[in-house]
């Protein structure tokens, strides 16, 4: 008997580190920092023409070195044979982090209350956690600008990296206050509004815009005289943009409206970019002139006018790009933002080119915000955010294989792709048992 | 009653198969011929007499008809939109949760430039459905992209079969049971609503039945009862003449109604968008003619939030009917790509993806042995592409419906309107299409529960 309570204490203590823990099944893969060699890809910088069999040597979140015969050292080496290197695509603009379920109000952040609300900072509503997150990254797009939407002066847009438990951590480097510029456009097709209200409800915008920004300059030339006012966040915000610290990002789409909002962003010498731009091909001569950058998209749109061609918004990068301007492509989207390479491939088939597509959404959108010394390019000191895919990432069969994000090489893993392995072949199947 | 609609199909149904749409002849010479059906068919011909495919092979000849050379470049069968609204005027009756009378060939446009736009991105057939308010809704229509002609019977496709929308979930629930507080409220509701409509149907059919056995008896003067074209459209569907298209998202509410077709001995059951067949993927195959889905739109709402952009490739692993479609003026423009997105997630071959929006929506439509294939004897509903239809690259070239050339990325001008509002002093701008349309037309009902009517509500 002694031998057995002997025998079954032993058997408990040999045991007991596997009952402290609880039985769970699988691993849980986390994002993963550490020094990686990425070998032997086809590797396109997009600043510095393409690499064959080449290799990127990542470590503490920077790249280290790019080109051929890289030494692995004590990296951890990831063979790429066949394969391509890119860097991280940037979306110049989605809800992705700001909205989670879009019909349902209590997940929609995105759209505070008021007209007149630049002070509503973007990222301070991204939720790091949003199930989208993962489904967008995994694609290959690694950087998204959140934008606020609403009023006339909605908010703050953040840019964003798809990786990190807080906003901070995400955070890539950029903010930009958004203004809705007067519209004489229809919302959509479901817009009903009849030409009359359309034409006065826009010139009462502008009447309104002009009111702000003159009380806007007037506080921002009060505080720099040193007058002390009371708390006003709004003007305090907007002088921000007035004394050239944040820029402008003017959402404008009708061809007039364009036009119109050069004619603004000229008389008050603010820095600014268009965004939305679907009619910007009608004036691009124009926009070129104003030197002015644009954020176009998405692509996959319908034209804005019946009588246009079928395709005016699949050729509208192209043709803005032809005609000198700077352009930057977004989705516009949120849990779909994964579709801006896609929106980047019409772009490129309908006249803009491979190239200059893939600038769109890489190198112009760094440069545009200002971080194209972190993003934008494979080239030595900038951010370890790239990906590596088995061809054309514009293609939709192309598959993308690894993404690494500020060096964290990130799970290729979220909700879509655990419910294909879950169900693709069920068990049960038909039948129980 | 039955002589009656009898003649009443020969006067209006044969006397429509014989007005004429137009059927062109055409020889498409040297392409690579994507058949969907059987395989691909390199530096090949295909040879259209008077709006069919007569003959595929190689060099072959035909005088006094238009030939286009199609050396490298892409032939592939029509695209067919297993779920649009295209060229209709209204698209909910939302009055009843049963308003299976109505019909969608009542309200055909076929000014809508949509039409167009959809040829320029080879789609040649459309399924235009009743919208999504109603647990029964109308009666669907099938359209050939016959753009040109204003009058609305040219576009009907009148050899396809009957077809009607059901709606499950949030869409019903919201519309009757908090919109007009009536049932259904919840999903217990919509499979009541849907099992009381078909009792009823039942009982309706037994009344017309034994009024139709007394006349026999002689001497006997019964009286007829009261006819409804709801309930007989009903009886419709339990007789095999009509097939359910059926909104649905959630796999709980897609088993539902397999059940109670399955209980009232429906077989022509199709799902549409379908965001969680996937977890339901072996009943589907089992028991209905398959599933019609979004290639990755989710989130949406919250009945669409677990789903994955994967559920195209493990329906179609799992042996269900799977199409792709749009449910949209936007997504009707490039349904090749759409589609292609199922080598993205689930890496179908060519041929599978191609099947989603070629002979599979054909399949759900009852139009298989017409159309959806490059194959001799059906009819002419063929796209030219520059480059393979599942690169992003490629670009729609021509479309033909019926041999008949409806759209040429060359030769065709810009603007394309049928038609241009008089009263209108500027063309108005439209900053984008409304995306899903199957809640067009009862978007007051919104305004109740604080949503926003720019958001996406499908």
């Amino acid at each position: 008997m002694k031998r057995i309570i002997k025998s079954i204490f032993l058997l408990a203590v040999c045991l007991s580190p596997f009952w402290a823990k609880a039985q769970f099944d699988g691993e849980f893969v986390k994002p993963r920092n550490g020094k990686f060699l990425l070998q032997n890809a086809t590797i396109v910088t997009v600043t510095k023409g393409v690499i064959e069999n080449g290799s990127v040597l990542m470590d503490q979140g920077k790249i280290l070195a790019v080109g051929k015969n890289i030494a692995a050292g004590d990296a951890e080496v990831i063979d790429c044979t066949g394969k391509f290197i890119y860097p991280g695509m940037i979306d110049g603009g989605s809800r992705l982090g700001l909205v989670e379920v879009n019909s349902i109000p209590e997940t929609q952040d995105f759209a505070e209350i008021g007209q007149v609300t630049p002070n509503m900072q973007a990222l301070v509503a991204v939720n790091p956690n949003s199930v989208a997150i993962p489904v967008t990254r995994v694609s290959g797009v690694t950087t998204t600008l959140a934008v606020p939407s609403g009023g006339l002066f909605p908010g703050t847009a953040a840019l964003i990296n798809l990786n990190g438990y807080t906003p901070d951590q995400m955070f890539a480097g950029f903010k930009g206050v958004i203004l809705n510029f007067p519209s004489s456009a229809r919302r959509s097709t479901w817009d009903r509004r009849s030409e009359e209200e359309v034409q006065k409800e826009a010139e009462k915008a502008e009447k309104s815009l002009n009111e702000i920004w003159d009380r806007a300059v007037t506080y921002h030339q009060l505080t720099k005289s040193g007058v002390t006012l009371q708390y006003y966040p709004e003007m305090e915000h907007l002088a921000k943009v007035i004394a050239g610290e944040l820029p402008l990002l003017v959402e404008v789409n009708a061809a007039n409206d364009i036009v119109n909002a050069i004619k603004w962003i000229e008389s008050k010498k603010v820095k600014a970019i268009l965004t939305g731009v679907a009619e910007g091909w009608r004036v691009a001569d124009k926009i070129a002139a104003a030197k002015l950058p644009v954020i176009v998209g998405p692509m996959l749109s319908i034209p804005t006018r019946q009588s246009d061609r079928y395709d005016a918004a699949y050729t509208n990068p192209g043709k803005m790009a032809k005609a000198g301007v700077k352009v930057v492509i977004r989705s516009n989207d949120a849990e779909n933002t994964r579709n801006l390479p896609f929106n980047a491939g019409f772009a490129a088939a309908y006249g803009m080119g491979k190239e200059d597509a893939l600038k769109a959404v890489t190198i112009n959108a760094a440069e545009v915000f200002g971080v194209a010394d972190k993003l934008g390019s494979i080239e030595v000191g900038k951010d370890a955010t790239l990906f590596v895919c088995t061809g054309d990432p514009f293609e939709t069969k192309t598959q993308i294989n690894f993404v690494f994000i500020d060096g964290y090489k990130v799970p290729m893993n979220s909700r879509h792709i655990e419910l294909y392995q879950e169900f693709l072949e069920r068990s049960p199947g038909l039948k129980k048992n | 009653m039955k002589k009656i609609i009898i003649a009443a199909l020969m006067v209006f149904g044969f006397g429509r198969v014989e007005s004429q749409t137009p059927k062109g002849s055409v020889l498409i010479k040297n392409a690579t011929v994507l058949t969907v059906t059987k395989g691909t068919l390199e530096n090949t011909d295909v040879l259209v007499e008077n709006g069919l495919i007569k003959k595929i092979g190689k060099n072959l000849q035909a005088s006094n008809i238009q030939v286009i050379d199609a050396t490298g470049k892409y032939l592939m069968p029509g695209i067919i939109d297993a779920h649009s609204h295209v060229a209709l005027d209204a698209v909910n009756e939302a009055t009843a949760p049963i308003t299976s009378e109505v019909r969608m060939s009542d309200v055909i446009d076929p000014y809508d430039i949509g039409l167009y736009r959809a040829l320029a991105g080879g789609v040649t057939i459309s399924h235009a459905l009743h919208g999504s308010a109603n647990a029964i809704g109308g009666q669907s229509v099938t359209l050939k992209h016959r753009y040109g002609s204003g009058n609305p019977s040219d576009l009907v496709m009148t050899d396809a079969p009957r077809t009607i929308k059901f709606a499950l979930g949030e869409n019903p629930t919201r519309v009757h049971g908090r919109g007009n507080g009536i049932q259904p409220r919840t999903r217990m509701g919509v499979e009541a609503v849907i099992r009381n409509g078909f009792n009823e149907a039942l009982q309706y059919k037994k009344a017309w039945e034994d009024y139709n056995a007394a006349l026999k008896q002689k001497g006997a003067n019964p009286i007829p009862p009261a006819y409804s074209e709801r309930l007989q459209s009903l009886v419709d569907i339990l007789d095999g003449k009509v097939i359910i298209h059926c909104h649905s998202y959630r796999a709980d509410e897609i088993y539902m109604l397999i059940k109670v077709c399955r209980e009232f001995g429906i077989s022509k059951i199709v799902f549409q968008h379908v965001n969680e067949g996937f977890k339901v993927a072996p009943e589907l195959a089992e028991y209905t003619m398959g599933a019609s889905v979004f290639a990755d739109w989710w989130a949406y709402k919250f009945e669409v939030y677990y789903s994955t952009a994967y559920n195209a490739a493990i329906l179609m692993e799992n042996n269900v009917i799977t199409s792709i479609n749009s449910d949209s003026g936007e997504l009707i423009r490039h349904l090749y790509h759409e589609a292609g997105k199922a080598q993205r997630y689930g890496q179908l071959t060519d041929e599978q993806t191609l099947a989603l929006i070629t002979i599979n929506p054909a399949k759900q439509l009852g139009i298989a042995d017409k159309v959806g294939s490059i194959e001799e004897g059906k009819q002419a509903d063929l796209v030219i592409f520059d480059g393979h239809p599942l690169s992003v690259y490629a670009i729609p070239q021509m479309t033909f419906v019926d041999g008949v050339k409806y759209f040429d990325v060359n030769e065709d001008s810009d603007d394309r309107r049928l038609k241009v509002s008089a009263t209108e002093a500027l063309e108005p701008i439209y900053l984008k299409e409304h995306e899903h349309r199957c809640m067009h037309g009862v978007d007051f009902f919104f305004t109740n529960f604080g949503r926003n009517l720019f958001t996406h509500e499908h």
